[in-house]
Order: structure tokens, then sequence, then C-alpha cells
């Protein structure tokens, strides 16, 4: 399953950092910061979801961490955002493998791991709007102090090659890791765990890293939020929209690809905004929530007709036009 | 020990909420028990009734428990036609599918309300709404107390269902051996509609039942869907029973938890229920062996 080489990795990513050079202007920029931010949560959850098999529904609780330990390291503890980072991916990794222990080793698959992780996402969100230390219901606000110095850049055209160099890395961490064993024991957990286990493949140890992996990179797509925005709350942080946008940009990129879940959450944060401008367009004015249920259909339809996403759709135009690569 | 009262006269609040919860969870456990699958489109489906009550009651009218008379075969053509014509063919028979799909639905409903009705709350206002009930020393909303019978009463008539009618029979069939029903001819993806249907058909009359005592937004139905799934999985899925038991215990433990933790803590119990359930026993207390 090496579906993709580094030098088409390295082609993607040069053409998304020429991006912000081509096309101007302050709204597109942001676009595409924010872009980078859910493509880095969709990475996290297609390493798990996609490779892994196992359908998480609370991400957000991962995103929540990342963000939630970036702000709160800066504003209580005053440690500098780059510092701070890696802190929140740790932090990422350790929530995902406390939620991987509890769940896994109690065997949960399918529909239940799905209904824990959503649970487990809830419970956090719940408790961090009680917990004044975090703000509580107002949420946190990082004080401004702009200098690169301190993670926060003028021109946001620098967070945003910032965020792309983290999603470049994550992609040749993803690229590199299927190839190694622990890559071909997590597809074969997917496909089939009882069969992967009888061959020898240590399956709990192989999620338990998959979730760990998987929290990490997520973490860091909350911790660039932070980085961006400058405020939280826990609506915002653990809030089901980062679950929901991270399942989709791997699911309509192409589940268990490498490039599915930039492409994927371009193309799903794109039609987003078209639709949004379709609406102020034709209406005049903006309908709350339309872009949500387009992701909604969009989600159904991927799934009923085209189950291996942009990716694959492209694909099997290639092979039907130019004949299959392999 | 003020808190004891205060906890012993919030038992019989919870105990009337959570029968509403046991109806709620009761559609989820029938759709769980026959496909084997969690429908994340319930709490979605939930919304879309309780607004359905609302426009009734706004345009035309009508007294949200006639509604329940109208709504009933509605949700139940609505869940039948979804299940049918978007849920069965867009999944492929895969399980991981199915989850995604309900999960496409949710958010098409949910933002589809948020779209059409805003994110205002709204509420259905009747003359009785505020009537009591005293029950040995206690004043008992009177709308909850007919939500409460209301509830065991459709329960029962489910039970009842399941158990004395051909179609009871062939899902109970399909529920127990999917492939033998198939082969005795019994139209598997018919009784997986059906079963669909009712439960989106008791999520009609829940909607009916609550609606005089709840107030609704797009997201209402969020706060009952994960407790919904705690009932189903503490009372075991594809539990009747379980569901009923279940709700009773949740709507306490609920009750009496936003006593000692305050409002917005309230919740946590229930989650915590939840997450421990699964780690420990999955299979709830009431269920088979998955």
């Amino acid at each position: 399953m090496t579906d993709v080489s580094y030098r088409t990795i390295a082609v993607v990513v040069a053409a998304l950092a020429l991006l912000p050079l081509v096309l101007s202007g302050n709204v597109m920029v942001n676009f595409l910061a924010m872009a980078m931010i859910v493509t880095l949560a969709a990475q996290g959850w297609n390493i798990l979801g996609g490779f892994g098999g196992q359908f998480s529904f609370g991400h957000a609780a991962f995103f929540g961490f990342g963000a939630y330990t970036m702000a709160i390291l800066q504003v209580r503890f005053g440690v500098n955002a780059w510092f701070a980072i890696p802190l929140a991916i740790a932090a990422g990794a350790l929530v995902g493998l406390f939620i991987g222990v509890l769940s896994f080793r109690a065997n949960l698959r399918g529909s239940y791991f799905a209904l824990v992780t959503l649970a487990f996402a809830e419970v956090f969100r719940i408790l961090v709007n009680a917990w004044s230390f975090a703000g509580g219901a107002a949420g946190i606000l990082v004080p401004i102090n702009k200098g690169a110095i301190n993670g926060q850049f003028a021109d946001q055209r620098v967070f945003y090659w910032f965020a792309l160099g983290c999603v470049a890395i994550v992609l040749f961490l993803t690229a590199y890791l299927l190839r190694t064993r622990f890559g071909a024991h997590l597809i074969a957990v997917r496909e089939n765990e009882d069969a992967a286990m009888a061959l020898g493949a240590n399956t709990l140890k192989v999620k338990l890293g998959a979730i760990a992996l998987s929290g990490g990179v997520t973490a860091l797509a909350g911790a660039l939020y932070t980085m961006k925005f400058l405020y939280l709350d826990a609506k915002i942080a653990f809030g089901a929209w980062i679950s929901v946008e991270a399942l989709l940009g791997a699911i309509v990129g192409g589940l268990g690809t490498v490039l599915g879940p930039v492409v994927g959450t371009l193309a799903l944060l794109g039609l987003g905004e078209v639709t949004k401008h379709a609406v102020t367009r034709y209406t005049g004015g903006t309908i709350a929530g339309i872009d949500l249920a387009v992701f909604g259909a969009l989600l159904i339809l991927c799934v009923a007709f085209a189950p291996r996403g942009v990716l694959g759709v492209v694909d099997r135009v290639r092979a039907k036009y130019v004949g299959s690569r392999a | 020990m003020q808190t004891l009262s205060l906890i012993l006269s919030a038992i019989p609040n919870g105990l009337m909420t959570g029968a509403v919860y046991a109806l709620i969870a009761l559609g989820l456990t029938l759709v769980y028990g026959v496909l084997h699958i969690v429908n994340f489109a319930h709490g979605a489906t939930l919304t879309a009734a309780m607004y359905a009550v609302y426009v009734l009651h706004a345009v035309f009218r009508l007294d949200p428990y006639l509604s329940v008379f109208l709504l009933t075969p509605i949700f139940f053509a609505l869940g039948y036609a979804v299940q049918r014509f978007v849920i069965g063919p867009a999944s492929h028979g895969s399980d991981n599918n199915i989850l995604l799909v309900t999960l496409g639905l949710a958010i098409i409903i949910e933002n589809a309300l948020l779209a059409g009705f805003r994110s205002d709350t709204r509420s259905v206002d009747v003359p009785w709404n505020f009537n009591v009930i005293e029950v040995a020393g206690l004043f008992l909303p009177w709308p909850k107390v007919f939500a409460f019978f209301a509830s065991f009463v459709v329960a029962g008539l489910l039970a009842l269902l399941l158990t004395t009618t051909d179609m009871g029979r062939a899902i109970r069939a399909v529920a127990k051996e999917k492939t033998g029903a198939e082969l005795v001819g019994i139209n598997v993806s018919h009784i997986y509609a059906v079963t669909f249907g009712l439960g989106a058909a008791c999520l009609a009359i829940a909607a009916c039942l609550l609606m005089p005592t709840y107030l609704v937004n797009p997201r209402a139905g969020d706060a009952f869907v994960l407790v919904a799934f705690t009932i189903v999985v503490l009372g075991g899925m594809g539990s009747i029973p379980g569901a009923l038991i279940g709700g009773l215990f949740i709507g306490v433990v609920e009750a009496v938890t936003s006593i000692l933790l305050g409002e917005s803590l309230g919740q946590i119990g229930i989650f915590l229920i939840f997450i421990l359930v699964l780690l420990v026993k999955p299979t709830g207390l009431f269920g088979a062996k998955a």
C-alpha cells in the first residue's frame, strides 16, 4: 500500500506553497491557513480511521487537548509558543493512549468505538467548560504579542507556510510509516483484525501506536488553531464540528490514502465557501448551517458512489482514459 | 439533612424524565437489535419531530397530544423510506458505511433545521402546561406525569407488536438470524425499513410528549442522543426491558447529579456511566452476547 511516492508529496506541497503568491488577498490566505489546520486534523483521523479502520467520532478530544494545552501553557505558565507546540502534541498523544488503552483493551470495535470516542469528547467539553483555570465558559484569550518569536506573525502568509510545513512533515511521516512493518500491521488490522492477530501481529500494540500518533497529529492541528485565532472556548475546541470535518476531509479525499486528507479538506472547505457565496448571491442574505448541510450530503454521496473518495475517482478516470498505472 | 430531602424529591422528577428517555432509547435499541448498527441520526430525527409538533401547534393550533395521531404514521413512513432508499443502498452492506451515512443524515437534518428555523429556541404553550398533581406531598407537573405513563403504554404496545404479530415475529427472526430469515422467504430489506420506521415513530411520540415541557432548537436532539446511547448500552443493545429500566435509572442519575454538582455538570454522571459500561460490560445488563 505504498500508494504515493515521496516525490509526488513534494510536488503537492510545493504547489500549495506557491498558492498565496498566485492568489492574493487576506480572505484567500485565511481560507488556506484554516484549510491546513483542518487538513492536519483529517490526517490525524486518517491514520487511525483510514489505515487502521477504527472510526472515531470524537477527534475533537485530541484537537481540544492540543488547543487548550497551547493556550494554557502560554497564558498561565508564560511558556513560549514554540515550546508549547511539542508539549501540545505530547498531550494529544497521551490522551490518545489513554482512550486507546481503555477502549481497545475492552475490545471495542465499530460503532462501539465510535460511540466511546464521542462520549470522551463530550466529557472533556463539559469539564473544560466548567474549569475556571482554563477560562471556563467564557473561554481563554492568548494576549496579543506580535512577533515571530511568540508564534504570532504579522503576515498571515507566514503562518500558512508554517502550517503547510507541519502538513508536509506529517505527509512524509505517513508515507514513511506505510513502508514500515508498523504500517503493514496497521492495514492488516483494518482488513481483518482476527487474521492479523493469528498471523502474529500484536494488534493491540499496533492500534495503540496508531491512536497515539493520530492524537498527536490532531493535537498539533488544535495547537495551530490557538496560534492563529488566539482565542478558544470549550465549544470551539471540543465541538463536534472538528470531529466531523476531520472525518469528512479524510473520507471525501480518499480513505486510507496519504494525500486524501489534503485533497478532501481543500475540496470540502472550498465547496463550503462556494455554497455560502452562492447563497449570499441568490438570496441576498446568509443561511446559517447551509455549508454543513452540504457536507452531510457529500458524506452520504461519497459513501454511496465514491467509497475511495476524490482520489479514487481520479484513479478510475485515469485508468479508463490513460491506462492503469499499476 | 436538607440535601437528602432534596435528593429524595429529585427522584420522582428523574423517573418521569427517564420514562421519556426510555421511549427515545426504545427506538434506538430496536434498530440496533435488528440492523446491528447505531443510528447516529436518531437525535436529529427527534429534533425534527419536535419541530413538527411546534409547527403544527403554531400554524394549526393543534394540541401536541393530538399531533401524535398525525406524526406517528408520518414519521414511520419517513423512517421506512430513509432506510429503504437511502441508508440501505448507500451503505453497500458495510457497518462502517451505515455509521457514516446516518452521521451524514444527522448533519443534514440538523443544519436544514438551523437554516429553516434559525437557532432561536421555541416552545409550545398550552393552557395545561403548568398544572400540577399532588402525590404524597410532592407537586408533580402533569405533562410529565402523563409522559411517564404514556411511555410505558407505548413500550407495552411495542412489545406486544413484537411478540404477537406476524410482522413482529419476522422482525425478531431477522434480528436473530438474517440469512435464515431470508431463506424462509422474509423480505429482509423490507423488515429493516419497517424497524427503522418503528424507531422513527417512537421518536414522533416522544416529541409530542416532550414538547409541552421542553424547548426546541436545532440542536435539542443532541442532548438526548448521548443519553439514549447510554441507556441502550446500559440496558444491553437490542433489549426492550433493558431500555426501560436503563431509561428510568439514567433519568434518576441525571436528576441527582444535577442537584449535587449543579446543572452544567449534571450530564457528566451520564457520560461516565456510559464510558464505564462500554469498557467494563459492553453487552450491558440485559444484552445478549454480541
